[in-house]
Parts: structure tokens; C-alpha cells; sequence
């Protein structure tokens, strides 16, 4: 083989290789002038300082034990254990709730298709920041301080330091008890399994929903009354300043979780929405023509299909809630952003805060996106 | 989210601009701008604060007021940049403010490893806490299992910190960026405690406070804050023309030169007069500015009583430590010639 400069394939890997050159020569030189510049101002750099005293508290710390003798490195580990716990409640919340709306203003039923189509229209067209500013202000201004708490229930408080309900006082019984749900749930889909063949079998569809509810509900409550029956509550109760006892919501995690879920429902609304307009009038007549009641016709025909259409662009929504946490900052809820920002003021090293803060969304985005894209891979259409 | 644009952009400033500092000096950079960038708190009344027209006023804005009348003779050459607590230290860093005067606690990490110059102190402060009468709570100590608003990114919030630690106490923190948030949720009652400089508190209970007699603050004090102007390290000559501003304001004081009489008093015969007004001596010139520089501060500005009395003094402020060394104060400039 002769090489020359006329040959394409020589040409083009050449500039391929010089194009690589270039990004590398670039990104050496940002590196380098950094730490150059960072030397000539002394400015501390490196990631020493994850290893030192944090010193400062933090509110919510549920997840993880923290003190302010601990170190940043699980300062940060607790903050990120905070925008877990937003980002999980808030997308199941959301999909569960905009899947909701997004059935409802399909609805025949007037009324309720436009409240839907009002809801969606004003969540989604209100800026987010503001709407977190609402719920903070409707919680923290509206409700009392702890010594003049509502109690809308008995043991159940509301007050401007958040929500305070009674919990189950831990028991070993309690264990046993979530031991015999999980077998519960195993036999209720074993069941569910079994009737699915015998209706492809034989055409005829078992009665399972309550035997599912049965075997849901049974394990526990023997296992409950096999442990003794404990009855024994924690039962929140005004000590000093606040209260005491039982389980807590703060304003912030409320607000918070609130206002993502509100906001990323109404656009998740519109893509169930979409996805179900997008299925073709035909699928519904067929399915109504081999006697399937609407709702029966949506949930067995058309929602598994408009489901191909649905995924991608929720995914993104996903996407969007988590990053919108970091939102977080601005009522004061600690998550990632916050300590991280917390952490950059205390020690002043801006660059490695912020190259954590932006690893971190990076890894979970697309640790999501791989996930969802595995999902729609399974659901999508199988062509043979 | 500024916080974050800004250290993002301080990021970039660092990666790509050539190093700054070594080409041009902070003074050279500030006669070519014709004005000196100046990073001052948001909104804290009488350190710094835009007045109802929109003219910022405060001790801190003054002593950048000063600055520029020392750089350029005309007080006015000023220009504003308001930052939170978060913002402020990479405001500074990378360069898009000249001095940060923003009631910025002067401590050993911050003059070492944050990359700055403290020039001084213009008020000795220490933290306290502020609670609502109705609480009924007398003493600091009596703390224990409170809810404690706090602003993130301050010695303030490690301070808080160490002193439940000390006692022995727990307490929930409340932690928001923003002064106009965490003082709505302190006010909301979402917090039973408000935590910052006593200064910070007795600001904000006269101005920002619905009704001030509804709220105490609590007689401890449990850190020592000396308050300063700051400015980045590498530029001796910036960081000593701040620092000689500050302490003409005191020395000022001490020599009985006012804005009202320095007209008058420049034709003194005494020395130390003579000296500071640039009549003998060249001290401007070491500076690097004119030798009127000390003159031009006290005239236009005033001096540091001065200063105290316009702003601190009507909010209830006493000068305590604050006084002149010679009145039992801690308030010291070193002489200057």
C-alpha cells in the first residue's frame, strides 16, 4: 500500500488525530494555568481538605449519622443522602401524580378533564423557584409554633417546624412483621402468575384481587399477634423548645418535596397525555369491539403502547426533578448543593467543590439514563 | 444560584485568564477603570445598606468611600457589588471585586489558605443570640434543643456549632443563604433562635424587626469577631494603601481631624498634623498616591467617630470596645510617618 497525502482515509484520520491534539492541548493548558494561578495567589488547592472537621451542623441528618466533629468528606455524604431522598419520593410521587392529571384531562368527564387541563396550564407555566418559595411560605407563615400546634388528629401535630405523627415504637416484632409481608407480596404474585395462565389456558379469569389482598394483609397482622400484639407508640410531645418523640417532616423537606413533585407532575401530565393521543383511535374501537370496558381498553391495549412513546421523554423529566433539587438551597434544605456550597465558603476551594457538585449530578443523570434506556429497550416494540 | 455562577466563573477566570496579578497591579488596574470595585453585605443597616435613594450607606461602605478618596481624591469613585456570605470570599478570589468590605471575620484559614490580606479591623464584634421575648429565655445556656436560624458559609455557623458542643446542648440549624430569607423564617417563627455578630442582631432588630421590643437579645457572647476590609494576596501595594486608609480614619480621630475642621487644622503647626496632610513628609508617595491622600479621606469621608456616629450610633450602637485606645477602646492606628 501506497501512502500519500491524496489518500481520504490518510486525510481523515489525520485531522481526527489533530482535532484530538487540539482538546488535549486545551484542556492541559486550562489544568495547568489553574494551578499555576492558584500557586501565585496561594490559594489552597486539592482534595485534602475532605479529610478535615466540617464543624458546622446540619438539619436533617436521617439518613446518615452526623455530627459537627465529623468530617466534610461525610458532611457531603449526608447531603448527598438528602437529594437521594427528595429525588426517590419526588419521582414516584410525580409519576404517580402527572400520570393522574394526565388521565384526567383525557376524561369525558368535563369537569374534571379541564380542572386537569388548569392545573397543568398553571404548574407548569410558574417558575419553580417561586412555587418552593409558596410552599415554604405557606407552611412556615401559616401554622403555628410548636406550643399552639394544630392537631387535626390525636398525636398528630402541624406546626411551623413541620409535620409530627406518631410512629410504631421498633420492635423485633416489627421485623417480623416486614419479613411476612415480603412472603405475603411473593405468594401474591405467585398467585397472579398462576391465574394469568389458567385464563390463557382456559379462557376464564380467576377472582385475584382478593386473594392478593389476603395474602397482603394476613402474614403481617399473624405475625403481629405471634409477636404478642405490641401496641406500644412514639408519640410526638412538646419537650422545651419542640417536640419530642415520634416521626418529623421538616418545613423544608416538605416544601421541597411539594413543589418538585407539583411542578414535574404537570409536565409528566402532558406527556401521558401525548403518549395516549398519539395511539391510533383504531386501538381503542378494536378493543372496545372484542368487549373491553374503556377503562379495561386503556389498561390493557393502548397504555402498553403509548408507554414506548412515554418513557424517553420522562426520562428526562427524571432527569430534570433531581437537578431541580439542587433548588434545594434557596429554602435551606441541606442538600448535595447546599453542603457543598457550605463546604466551599468554609474552606475556600471553589474549583474542587464545585468539580464534586457537578460529578456527583453527573453520575446520577446517567446512571438514570441508563436505566430508563434499559426499560424502554424491554418495553419497546419487538420486531420479529 | 449567583454562588454558584460565580465560583463557576472564578473557575473559568482562574483556568484561563494569564496571571493577572503579576501583569498589573490592583492600583494600576483601579486608575484605569477610574473607579475601585467594591464587594459590600446586601443589606445590613448600618454597615451597608442602599438608603431610600438608592445611595449605598454603612461604616463598610464608607471605608471603600475612603479608599477611593485616598486613590483619587472624589469619594464617589465607587461602584458597588452587594454579596452574600457564600459569594463573597470567590467574588474576591477572582478578581471581580477590588476589596471586600462585608463584615468578614478576620481568622487564620481565611488570611492563609483562602488567598487574602486582612487590612485591619473596622469593628470588634462577637456573636450572639437573638430570641423572641415570648420564649421567656434568659441565658444562652438555656438553649438546649432549640431550632437556630443561621446563615451558611460564616464563623458564625462554627461558632454555633462549638458553643452547643462546649455546653453540652443540641440544637436543630436552619441554614438559608439569603439574609432576607433566613430573617423571614426567623420572624415566621420558624426558628426560635436568630444567630449572628451582635452588631448583625441589634441591626437587624431595629430595622428589620415588625415590632424590636418583641425580641431579646441574650447577654452572651460567645466568639470574638474582629470585623475588616479584605483584599487578595500577591499585591502588597493595594493591600498596604487599604490598610493605611483604615488606620488614617483612626488616626484621624485621635489627632482631633474632622471633615468639619481638617480645612482649618491643615495649617496646624503640629507635626503629626503636618504629616498627615501631606504638608511634610511624603508619605502619599510611598503609598504609591498623592500626598494629600490622608487629607482627601478625612475631608470627604470623615473620620472613623465620625463614621461610627453617622451610622452605627442612630440604630443604638455603643462604641464600647470599639472606642479609641486612649478611651479605653481597642481602636489602635500605628503612627503614621
Amino acid at each position: 500500500m501506497r501512502l500519500s497525502t491524496g489518500d481520504p482515509r490518510l486525510r481523515a484520520a489525520a485531522y481526527q488525530a489533530a482535532a484530538l491534539a487540539a482538546v488535549i492541548l486545551l484542556g492541559w493548558y486550562l489544568v495547568s494555568n489553574t494551578l499555576a494561578n492558584l500557586e501565585a495567589r496561594r490559594i489552597a488547592s486539592g482534595f485534602a481538605f475532605l479529610g478535615r472537621e466540617a464543624g458546622f451542623e446540619i438539619g436533617e441528618t436521617s439518613l446518615i449519622a452526623y455530627g459537627a466533629a465529623d468530617t466534610y468528606l461525610r458532611a457531603l455524604a449526608v447531603g448527598l443522602a438528602n437529594t437521594f431522598r427528595v429525588a426517590l419520593i419526588g419521582i414516584v410521587a410525580a409519576t404517580a401524580l402527572g400520570a393522574l392529571i394526565g388521565l384526567a384531562r383525557l376524561s369525558r368527564n368535563w369537569l374534571v378533564a379541564k380542572l386537569a387541563a388548569a392545573y397543568v396550564e398553571f404548574v407548569r407555566n410558574v417558575p419553580l423557584l417561586v412555587q418552593l418559595f409558596f410552599w415554604y411560605a405557606v407552611i412556615t407563615e401559616n401554622l403555628p409554633g410548636p406550643r399552639e400546634a394544630v392537631e387535626p388528629l390525636p398525636g398528630v401535630f402541624l406546626a411551623n417546624r413541620g409535620i409530627f405523627f406518631p410512629v410504631p415504637a421498633w420492635s423485633a416484632v416489627h421485623g417480623w412483621m416486614l419479613a411476612a409481608t415480603a412472603l405475603g407480596a411473593g405468594a401474591a404474585l405467585a398467585h397472579a402468575r398462576w391465574a394469568r395462565r389458567r385464563q390463557a389456558r382456559t379462557g376464564r379469569r380467576p377472582p385475584v384481587l382478593a386473594g392478593a389482598a389476603a395474602l397482603l394483609v394476613l402474614p403481617p397482622a399473624l405475625a403481629w399477634l405471634a409477636g404478642g400484639a405490641p401496641t406500644r407508640f412514639s408519640v410526638p410531645a412538646l419537650a422545651g423548645f419542640n417536640f419530642a418523640g415520634g416521626a418529623h417532616l421538616s418545613p423544608e423537606f416538605a416544601a421541597l418535596t411539594a413543589g418538585l413533585i407539583v411542578y414535574t407532575a404537570s409536565f409528566i401530565a402532558e406527556i401521558v397525555r401525548a403518549g395516549v393521543l398519539a395511539i391510533d383511535r383504531g386501538q381503542f374501537e378494536a378493543a372496545y369491539a372484542l368487549g373491553l370496558r374503556r377503562g379495561l381498553a386503556m389498561r390493557l391495549v393502548v397504555l402498553p403502547q403509548a408507554l414506548r412513546a412515554i418513557v424517553p421523554p420522562v426520562t428526562s423529566q427524571y432527569l430534570n426533578l433531581i437537578k431541580n433539587s439542587s433548588l434545594a438551597v434557596a429554602i435551606g434544605y441541606p442538600d448535595l448543593v447546599s453542603i457543598a456550597n457550605t463546604t466551599i465558603n468554609q474552606t475556600g476551594q471553589a474549583i474542587e467543590g464545585i468539580a464534586i457538585i457537578m460529578a456527583v449530578y453527573l453520575t446520577i443523570s446517567l446512571v438514570i439514563s441508563a436505566l430508563m434506556n434499559w426499560y424502554n429497550a424491554r418495553i419497546a416494540l419487538k420486531e420479529r | 444560584m449567583r454562588t454558584l455562577l460565580i465560583a463557576t466563573a472564578a473557575s473559568l477566570v482562574l483556568a484561563a485568564a494569564p496571571d493577572r496579578a503579576a501583569a498589573q497591579t490592583t492600583l494600576a488596574a483601579v486608575k484605569a477603570k477610574g473607579y475601585v470595585q467594591c464587594g459590600v453585605n446586601t443589606g445590613l443597616a448600618g454597615f451597608s445598606q442602599p438608603d431610600s435613594r438608592g445611595e449605598w450607606r454603612g461604616i463598610d461602605v464608607d471605608l471603600c468611600r475612603a479608599v477611593a478618596a485616598a486613590v483619587f481624591g472624589d469619594a464617589a469613585k465607587v461602584r458597588y457589588t452587594p454579596l452574600t456570605a457564600q459569594q463573597r470570599f470567590t467574588a474576591l478570589q477572582s478578581g471581580e471585586i477590588d476589596i471586600l468590605s462585608r463584615n468578614t471575620t478576620w481568622t487564620a484559614a481565611r488570611d492563609s489558605s483562602l488567598g487574602f490580606n486582612f487590612a485591619g479591623v473596622i469593628y470588634y464584634d462577637g456573636q450572639g443570640f437573638m430570641v423572641p421575648g415570648k420564649l421567656g429565655v434568659k441565658s444562652a445556656k438555656a438553649l438546649n434543643g432549640a431550632t437556630v436560624c443561621v446563615q451558611p458559609g460564616t464563623t458564625t455557623e462554627l461558632n454555633l456549632a462549638d458553643y452547643f458542643r462546649a455546653n453540652g446542648m443540641t440544637f436543630k440549624p436552619v441554614v438559608i443563604e439569603k439574609l432576607e430569607e433566613v430573617l423571614n423564617a426567623y420572624f415566621a417563627g420558624r426558628c426560635d433562635v436568630y444567630t449572628t455578630d451582635v452588631s448583625g442582631l441589634v441591626a437587624v432588630r431595629a430595622s428589620r424587626a415588625p415590632n424590636p421590643a418583641d425580641h431579646v437579645i441574650l447577654p452572651e457572647v460567645i466568639s470574638k469577631e474582629p470585623l475588616g476590609p479584605v483584599v487578595r494576596h500577591g499585591d502588597d501595594q493595594w493591600f498596604d494603601i487599604v490598610k493605611w486608609t483604615l488606620f488614617a480614619l483612626l488616626e484621624a480621630e485621635e489627632l482631633g481631624l474632622s471633615s468639619k475642621n481638617i480645612e482649618q487644622n491643615a495649617a496646624s503647626t503640629s507635626p503629626s498634623i503636618q504629616r498627615f496632610v501631606g504638608a511634610s513628609g511624603d508619605i502619599g508617595k510611598m503609598l504609591g498616591l498623592g500626598n494629600r491622600w490622608a487629607f482627601n479621606v478625612v475631608k470627604l469621608v470623615g473620620n472613623y467617630g465620625e463614621m461610627f456616629d453617622a451610622n452605627l450610633k442612630p440604630l443604638g450602637f455603643d462604641r464600647g470596645i470599639n472606642d479609641l485606645w486612649t478611651k479605653g477602646g481597642l481602636m489602635y492606628a500605628p503612627p503614621i510617618r
